[in-house]
């Protein structure tokens, strides 16, 4: 069916033009998206997304499902800020319910939140330097994100897919291990970052292949609603755990990352430095981590008083929105995600047009697009 | 000469004359070209498919990875078991294809690297031919190799391979001036083109210490260039997996496809040999001036195992570059070449002539 | 207090809006025919400057829709909500406001494809997820024999 419009625009356009279809598999759209790109020689005329393939109708499936069963399928939207959709969810709940989390509940997650944005950050580094060639980044990216995962494993028994975080808390304890195998893998990742920096940061080529490639300024990263490092790399400083702090976020200090130059490199740039941040982050919280319970008192069935609520938080791409409308029964009467990813998908055109087709897997390599949250 | 001992030019007369001996002329002949033959199939499926079993290890090594290690010893069978995969795969036919031109593409390119080993010395007296036009010879028919890439990114009727084929086109026509510009300083040094004189005349020492800088910046270029010829990473746009899928050869399958891939990793052995033979004297021992004692162990090794050395030496370069550089966007590449590589190899072969002329190189 | 001079402004600039200051954001409702030209006045309006979109989406309340959107003002550190209901059931339509905020271009996408609101002089009004003919699954009376099991 989409052929057929996609047909109606195609016609519109001046004949001549060379079509192609980068996706639905392909290696480098990270997942079933599809562009339809206009080829002029090698130079990009348009770029259409077309997306939909995953999509699995998690905001329909919401409505019959208890808040405690949601938390397991927003795991599945951006499977790479696993934890942080958990706590978007589990934070508007606990907003409808009007309850106060223990303080140790909230320097876990966000101890949790970051050392899963490094893990994303660190594989998105990977499939970056993969698409643009260097194949080598790829094994070391994941061989440090092991090390993140084997943490998650030992504490939660799962490496991708955790479901930890949930309404009122977290699931069970953090393992006895938890604190100290963290501080060891931050004092690790300490010494790799430069490495990272030395393969492909001072490369000229990899400099010729991101600099000037893909501009966007603030304002239209604003209108666009590019957020996360990508919108930070444009200089739009929309950082929620600075601008709407949650958790434990008030509680420490570190610096939101701004680039304004709004090219490829700035956004390369924003998630290396955003690296740093999220170690020193956990630094802070680790050894502070206070005793108590790790859940609040919670009912075993929770009923949201009528209402609307609303949470946003920080993901690894940039703002997760969680919408709730509750008419007063265990499950949502509608339920939104406002995911980084959709928004952050369709500036695509805006920046790829123009420059050519080994540039276009560079912009959506620096976007980090994760496709199961664009099309939910 | 020392290592007469290692004179490989007995050997084969003595068998040409064991034949001439046992049969008619014409049928010694036919018996000649079928032992060439034979040997140099055998030899380029071994390296081939050892220089993947390397390249394997080399990326794994540069990824903190053991690589291959399941088949045999140390998985030195990996890439044989995988040629047995590739023979039995199904060879599927693109409906609108052009069936004669796709299915004659591989057969190009295997062909013309087949033709390049011809003429590469492997130690004294062991070469299949020796031209006396061998650096010409080398670079004529390496070129035939982008017209089977060119054919079969036409003929796959599939605009991933068309893209693919049309870079490598561009890429290896703008290349070709830099390889060849980067042989001729060389052959301007020796006043020959003949591969066995060149190497002869790197007895007392190889170019690429004899010549200078100017020697120096031929090899690095020749390096360069010949890594983008030859469609490898950096310069791997032809096929670059992250944009094109697989470029030229994304519609083939089974052993079509190991053809390509097969002739890719001779192309990188051709040109490293090229390199070996060119700047780093070939089958010739390493001499230092005047350490008698040190030239005369050298002498010990064989030429042949001083010629691999070399080779891989340069492979290993070649290898290095591919596993730790990202790849270069097509307008920057053809601008490497036409703005950098091109007028800097201009510029150095005039030297080179200057300094030829003037007598100022080490004779 | 900031929401309180926000409703004072408000309430200059658009006389007769319904504000409701009891939430945590302030919230404004407008009328269906109203939505495209308050839109624009909460952008361009120099005391506003509501530039930032983050969450536009509709909700089927069985008789009407209630379309949501939430704006942040990026220079001026400013949030609001601004809803409105469309009434007509059958054949929903609503003022594109894509032309205001590029990315409700997209959010309007997504709604028409789940909900089924056509947005009026919206550029590129496409299915986004689904093939055209397709039902709207996010509207309550939606069914689907196969895939959904009655409890």
């Amino acid at each position: 069916m989409q052929e057929v419009e996609l047909q109606d625009i195609l016609t519109a356009r001046e004949d001549g033009d060379y079509i192609i279809n980068i996706g639905p598999q392909h290696p480098s759209t990270h997942g079933v998206l599809r562009f339809v790109v206009s080829l002029k020689g090698e130079t990009l005329e348009y770029v259409i997304p077309h997306c939909g393939y995953i999509h699995r109708g998690i905001e329909k499936m919401c409505e019959r499902l208890t808040y405690p069963q949601i938390i397991h399928l927003t795991d599945r939207m951006d499977y790479l800020s696993a934890h942080m959709n958990n706590e978007a969810v589990s934070l508007a709940v606990e907003k409808g319910l009007g309850i106060e989390v223990p303080d140790r509940v909230k320097y876990i997650r966000t101890i949790l939140s970051e050392l899963q944005r490094l893990a994303s950050h660190q594989l998105w580094w990977a499939a970056f330097g993969m698409d643009l060639g260097g194949l080598t980044c790829f094994f070391y990216g994941l061989r440090d994100r092991e090390k993140i995962l084997d943490i998650f494993e030992e504490s939660f028994g799962s490496r991708l897919l955790h479901s930890y975080i949930c309404p009122g808390g977290l699931m069970n304890d953090i393992h006895p291990n938890f604190q100290k195998r963290t501080k060891d893998f931050i004092t690790y990742f300490r010494k790799k970052l430069p490495e990272y920096d030395e393969l492909l940061t001072g490369n000229i080529i990899f400099e010729q292949r991101t600099k000037n490639i893909g501009i966007l300024s603030k304002e239209e990263a604003v209108g666009y609603g590019l957020t996360g490092p990508s919108g930070r790399g444009s200089g739009f400083a929309c950082d929620i755990r600075k601008r709407f702090p949650y958790s434990a976020y008030d509680k420490v200090n570190f610096k939101e990352i701004l680039y304004n130059e709004g090219d490829t490199w700035a956004r390369y740039k924003v998630r290396m430095d955003e690296m740093w941040e999220s170690m020193r982050i956990i630094e802070q919280l680790i050894d502070n981590i206070p005793e108590g319970d790790f859940t609040a008192k919670m009912k075993p069935i929770i009923r949201l008083p009528e209402g609307e609520y609303h949470q946003r938080v920080e993901t690894a791409r940039g703002e997760l929105g969680v919408y709730i409308i509750s008419t007063g029964e265990k499950n949502p009467y509608r339920m939104h995600f406002r995911t980084p990813n959709f928004s952050n998908l369709f500036v695509m055109n805006r920046l790829a047009a123009g420059f050519k087709i080994a540039d276009l897997i560079a912009i959506s390599g620096s976007l980090d697009l994760v496709i199961p949250d664009i099309d939910r | 000469m020392p290592f007469n001992i290692y004179d490989f030019s007995t050997t084969t007369k003595a068998v040409d004359e064991f034949l001439k001996a046992n049969m008619s002329p014409t049928w010694a002949f036919i018996t000649e070209l079928t032992i060439v033959g034979l040997v140099f199939l055998i030899f380029y499926a071994i390296v081939g498919l050892y220089l993947v079993y390397a390249e394997r290890k080399v990326c794994a090594f540069m990824q903190n990875r053991v690589g291959p290690n399941r088949v045999g010893k140390w998985g030195l069978f990996q890439t044989i078991a995988d040629l047995i995969k590739l023979l039995m795969k199904e060879l599927i036919t693109i409906k609108k294809a052009d069936k004669l031109l796709y299915n004659v593409a591989p057969f190009i390119v295997i062909i013309a690297s087949f033709m390049a080993i011809a003429a590469i010395p492997f130690a004294k007296g062991l070469h299949a031919v020796d031209f006396n036009i061998g650096v010409f010879y080398m670079m004529a028919v390496s070129s035939i190799g982008v017209v089977g890439i060119l054919i079969a990114g036409w003929s796959s009727n599939s605009k991933y391979s068309l893209i693919g084929a049309m870079r490598s086109g561009a890429q290896v026509v703008s290349y070709e001036l830099s390889v060849g510009l980067a042989l001729v300083s060389v052959v301007i040094f020796s006043g020959s083109m003949q591969l066995s004189t060149i190497v002869e005349s790197q007895a007392n020492g190889w170019w690429i210490f004899k010549g200078h800088l100017p020697a120096i910046v031929a090899f690095f270029m020749f390096l360069i260039a010949s890594t983008a010829e030859i469609n490898r990473g950096p310069f791997d746009l032809a096929e670059a997996e992250s944009e094109l899928t697989a470029g030229f050869h994304t519609e083939y399958s089974g052993i079509k496809f190991a053809f390509f891939f097969l002739s890719e990793f001779m192309n990188m052995f051709i040109v490293a040999s090229l390199a070996a033979t060119v700047f780093l004297g070939g089958w010739m021992p390493l001499h230092i001036g005047n350490l008698e004692a040190f030239n005369r162990i050298m002498d010990f090794i064989p030429p042949i195992f001083w010629y691999f050395g070399k080779t891989i030496f340069v492979i290993y370069l070649i290898m290095w570059f591919k596993w730790t550089f990202p790849r270069l966007r097509i307008d920057q590449l053809l601008n490497l070449e036409w703005k950098y590589l091109l007028p800097i190899n201009l510029v150095n072969t005039l030297l080179i002539a200057f300094l030829v002329l003037m007598g100022w190189y080490f004779k | 207090m900031e929401k309180e001079q926000l409703a004072q402004i408000l309430a200059e600039l658009v006389p007769g809006l319904e504000i409701n200051s009891s939430k945590e954001i302030l919230e404004v409702k407008a009328a269906s025919n109203t939505w495209h030209e308050l839109a624009g006045k909460l952008a361009s309006d120099p005391r506003l400057q509501f530039n930032y979109l983050h969450n536009l989406y509709g909700v089927d309340w069985q008789t009407y829709f209630t379309v949501i959107a939430y704006l942040d003002s990026t220079i001026l550190g400013y949030s609001l909500i601004v809803r409105t209901e469309v009434a007509d059931h059958d054949n929903p339509s609503l003022d594109t406001i894509s032309d205001i905020w590029i990315t409700a271009n997209f959010q309007e996408r997504e709604i028409y494809d789940l909900l089924g609101i056509s947005f009026s002089n919206h550029p590129d009004l496409r299915r986004l997820f689904l093939e055209d003919g397709w039902g709207f699954p996010l509207r309550k009376d939606y069914k689907d024999d196969i895939n959904f099991i009655e409890r």
